[in-house]
């Protein structure tokens, strides 16, 4: 396939960015779109141009780094996807393909298509743990029966990758689906009831204070959870703040 | 310098126990004016920084990516081991001890190895104390699997995504130090070198990966907890920022790196598809307790699957050969990866692969499918089931225990893995070797460590399934903890390490000089390009199989590729900003100097044994014909290299290794 891509590009995060057209060649359609992107680079630096930057890692879907916008979608066409399982047989030759970086105020770029997610960290700091102690003198893990529902539930929301598609694709740049799987996971569990209703109020307190929106049950980030994270975690998380503040 | 592990005396199963009690020990107040660093945040440097901090200790955190969550433990799919024997099936520290070093195939340190069953316990009970939701059985209590190379069913697991789960314990334990102000974090830095100090390990340098700023941080002691070198190969399951860069360089100023050539190669990855492959995938072993692993028995099957006019699900049952099933009947699917590996690639390699490029076997399902879809027609009394009924029963279960895998393969290869079998074949995966390091976790540079998969310890010559986590988190929770007290009890009076001095100069100036060169030097070639060229070699020479000839080649190779980046290799963009290709070009000439090490010790060691398989060093006769013969006689040491300039100076120091628990043997699985 051959391709045009349209591309943001932004030297730094105080730099004005720009769409910048780029062609691609011979792509084949077994290509992830991040092998595609890597070509993309290859060629830029042959020619002696600065590639693109953008974030990725673990490329199996796991790690939730790569984070560009595409064709107006986070993590581009196709659904329970993160970019670099997206395939280029998603694509036909003679395609315009626009990639941007995720776009939300609580998310600057920092180049290109790399954005810094450090507000989701900072949430987490706020609350999303267990204080134990790492001793290993800790009960037997058995002593407490969790009933298969409850921890089949727990790990459902616990799968969340931290990629920040939710607040990227939400016309409110909310991040009540990453906050509300991880109050869920422990909400859902024995071992998180104690600290429940200071972590929910705690970590709530920090994604307000770092300029991310509300939730008005559109669902669009549901939609784009590459995780397929469920909005019932937001009710969830909505709840128990509620308890927490009766 | 003689190597010495510093074990302690006494019978193993006491041996932790009472170094435990006779270490020394910092007190609280002190512990306060005490700063260690911490290199690398995924399941062994988080653990070790959450449990540094929860001591007191002052901890500084470095990881190269945005988060401690992206390490790519997170990848890890299948499971932790632990010895707590839930399952009452025979399960114990001694076994799960055993089970270890007779799948490393001797070449572990059984001290090292006995610590590490003997704590696993704890983990589990630690990890679900922080609330990972581990998989539960009905009744409310943990759930297991099995693994390849043992008879117990000794795994936890949360679906197929368990280091995801259990980093992200760790990860949490971190924010609540970071909260408290215990854990200062440095997120995109990358540590580009260790700066001694009268000998000893008291600081790094780091480079700012956003702003490209060059930074001196000091500490009492440096930790090195960042995996695995398998990226030298181009292609493996690492994630693509994976890199040997600070093992290496703590190599370069003084710590010993060991056994370079045991590498994992993986059975069941999802097989390359073109020349473009920037990485390949992981398909968890866990998979091989319900899939079934074969290749047509006939060759004209093969060509006619291979031109499309014959589908696998054609084929009856005794048209297929499961070799696994047919080499191994007592273990079967679950025999170790080492051997699950070669006799991948000992069917491909005689035609028998069933892909394009003739480089994959099968992984199936239908069995497994059906026999759990008649289970649960009993289960839930439907008479008379249809086929599709059952069919439709029995893939429910097996997607709940691998769905996510499924999924994965599923969007990669564009093909349904319920309906026609996965195809897998070998891929680089775990390096066993890395930094040599002492009982204590300490390598050669007085305070400095290394944990998790950077150092050599644990696996031998070979990792079983489920035991990389299982390290990971034993050294940063529960081994480095106490033993770099014992280290630290020494400094309670240094004070800070100031960091302007002569020794941090001189390394901050190398690595500039270094970053320098990179951004002005004029060549022609892309990083990748030397990247590849480099992959191809060590796939090619220094793979799955070796000989002396082509390990000899392979260095050479090295060399001369080596050499031609120097001149040739263009860094484009500047130093002083984000720059993606600046940060490949540093860890790319790591890895060619790594490369060249690998193919020597390769060469060095006239034996197979686990990951490293020697083409002249095969039995010859008898049951175990074409399988890999050991050598204990000549080869029972770990290679311990010295760095003397160039790979091919480094000079060997032998540590024997010491048998006095279990019989050294032939490693059998028939």
């Amino acid at each position: 396939m051959n391709l045009t891509l349209k591309i943001w590009r932004q030297k730094d995060a105080s730099a004005k960015g720009q769409m910048v057209d780029y062609k691609v060649t011979d792509i084949s359609e077994h290509m992830s779109f991040l092998e595609m992107m890597d070509v993309l680079n290859e060629q830029l630096v042959n020619s002696g141009e600065e590639p693109v930057a953008f974030d990725h890692d673990c490329r199996e879907g796991i790690c939730g780094m790569c984070s560009m916008y595409i064709n107006g979608e986070a993590h581009g066409p196709d659904r329970g996807i993160t970019t670099c399982q997206l395939h280029m047989r998603m694509f036909k030759d003679g395609d315009t393909i626009t990639i941007e970086p995720f776009r939300a105020a609580a998310f600057p770029v920092i180049k290109d298509l790399v954005v810094d997610r450090m507000a989701f960290e900072r949430i987490q700091q706020a609350g999303g743990y267990i204080s134990v102690n790492t001793s290993g003198n800790t009960q037997d893990a058995n002593s407490i029966p969790i009933s298969k529902h409850a921890a089949d539930e727990a790990m459902d929301a616990a799968t969340c990758i931290g990629c920040g598609a939710c607040v990227a694709t939400c016309k409110n740049s909310s991040a009540m689906l990453f906050v509300g799987a991880k109050v869920s996971q422990y909400a859902l569990l024995p071992q998180g009831q104690i600290e429940a209703a200071d972590r929910v109020k705690n970590m709530v307190a920090q994604m307000d204070l770092e300029g991310f929106g509300n939730c008005t049950n559109t669902g669009a980030c549901e939609v784009e959870c590459p995780k397929g994270i469920s909005l019932d975690n937001i009710a969830r998380m909505n709840r128990e703040l509620m308890k927490a503040n009766l | 310098m003689a190597l010495d592990s510093r074990v302690p005396k006494g019978p193993i199963k006491d041996k932790w126990t009472d170094y435990k009690n006779h270490i020394n020990l910092v007190n609280p107040a002190n512990k306060r004016h005490i700063d260690v660093i911490v290199v690398g945040t995924g399941l062994a440097g988080g653990s070790a920084a959450a449990t540094l901090a929860e001591l007191g200790y002052n901890v500084k955190a470095f990881a190269y990516q945005d988060s401690p969550r992206r390490a790519h433990s997170i990848a890890a799919q299948g499971g932790i081991n632990a010895a707590k024997n839930y399952q009452g099936d025979g399960d114990s520290t001694y076994r799960l001890f055993y089970d270890t070093v007779k799948g490393g195939d001797y070449r572990s340190r059984e001290a090292n190895v006995y610590r590490l069953a003997e704590v696993s316990a704890n983990i589990i009970d630690q990890c679900v104390a922080q609330g990972v939701p581990f998989a539960r059985d009905y009744g409310g209590l943990l759930d297991n699997r099995s693994f390849g190379g043992v008879l117990v069913s000794r795994t936890f697991y949360a679906k197929g995504q368990t280091g995801q789960q259990l980093l992200l314990g760790a990860y949490s334990a971190m924010n609540r130090q970071i909260a408290r102000g215990k854990i200062e974090m440095f997120n995109r830095h990358e540590m580009l070198d260790v700066v001694k100090v009268d000998g000893k390990a008291r600081g790094i340098i780091a480079r700012n990966l956003i702003t490209g700023e060059i930074e001196r941080h000091s500490a009492h002691a440096v930790v090195i907890a960042t995996g695995g070198y398998g990226n030298v190969y181009f292609l493996s399951t690492n994630a693509m920022g994976s890199n040997a860069t600070a093992a290496w360089k703590i190599h370069k100023k003084g710590a010993y790196f060991a056994n370079p050539c045991y590498t994992q190669i993986h059975p069941t990855c999802i097989p390359r598809s073109g020349d473009y492959q920037s990485k390949l995938t992981l398909m968890s072993e866990s998979l091989r307790n319900d899939g079934r692993i074969w290749v047509p028995k006939n060759i004209e099957d093969v060509k006619a699957i291979r031109e499309g006019s014959k589908k696998p699900t054609d084929l009856s049952e005794d048209e297929r050969d499961y070799y696994l099933e047919r080499r191994y009947p007592a273990f079967g699917n679950l025999v170790p990866r080492d051997v699950a590996s070669r006799a991948a690639k000992e069917r491909c390699d005689a035609g028998y692969g069933v892909n394009a490029t003739g480089e994959a076997v099968y992984l199936d399902f239908a069995a497994a499918i059906e026999r759990y879809g008649k289970e649960q027609a009993k289960i839930h009394n439907i008479k008379n089931a249809s086929a599709e009924k059952i069919y439709e029963l029995g893939q429910a279960i097996v997607e709940a225990k691998y769905g996510n895998l499924f999924q994965m393969y599923e969007k990669i290869v564009d093909q349904n893995p319920y309906k026609t079998p996965m195809m897998i074949y070998p891929a680089v995966h775990y390096t066993m070797g890395g930094v040599w390091v002492d009982y204590n976790l300490m390598t050669t540079i007085p305070g400095c460590y290394c944990i998790g998969e950077a150092n050599f310890s644990d696996h031998g010559a070979n990792r079983l399934g489920a035991s990389a986590l299982m390290q990971g988190l034993a050294d940063g929770y529960f081994v480095l903890p106490y033993t770099i007290g014992d280290y630290l009890a020494d400094d309670i009076r240094t004070g800070k390490i100031p960091t302007d001095t002569p020794e941090f100069d001189e390394v901050e100036k190398e690595v500039k000089d270094r970053i320098d060169f990179f951004v002005n030097n004029k060549g022609t070639k892309s990083v990748d390009y030397f990247h590849k060229r480099l992959g191809k070699v060590m796939w090619d020479k220094v793979g799955m199989a070796r000989n002396a000839q082509g390990l000899t080649e392979a260095m050479a190779e090295i060399k001369a590729i080596r050499e031609e980046f120097w001149k040739e290799v263009k860094v484009p963009g500047s130093a002083n900003e984000m720059n993606t290709e600046l940060e490949k070009a540093g860890r790319v000439a790591d890895f060619l100097e790594l490369g060249e090490l690998f193919a020597k010790d390769a060469l060095v060691r006239e034996e197979s044994c686990g990951g490293h398989f020697r083409e002249e060093s095969a039995e010859e006769s008898g049951p175990q014909k074409g399988e890999a013969k050991r050598n204990d006689k000549d080869f029972a040491f770990v290679s311990a290299w010295e760095y003397k300039g160039e790979p091919a100076d480094a000079v060997l120091h032998k540590e024997e290794l010491e048998f006095k628990d279990i019989e050294l043997k032939q490693r059998s699985y028939k």
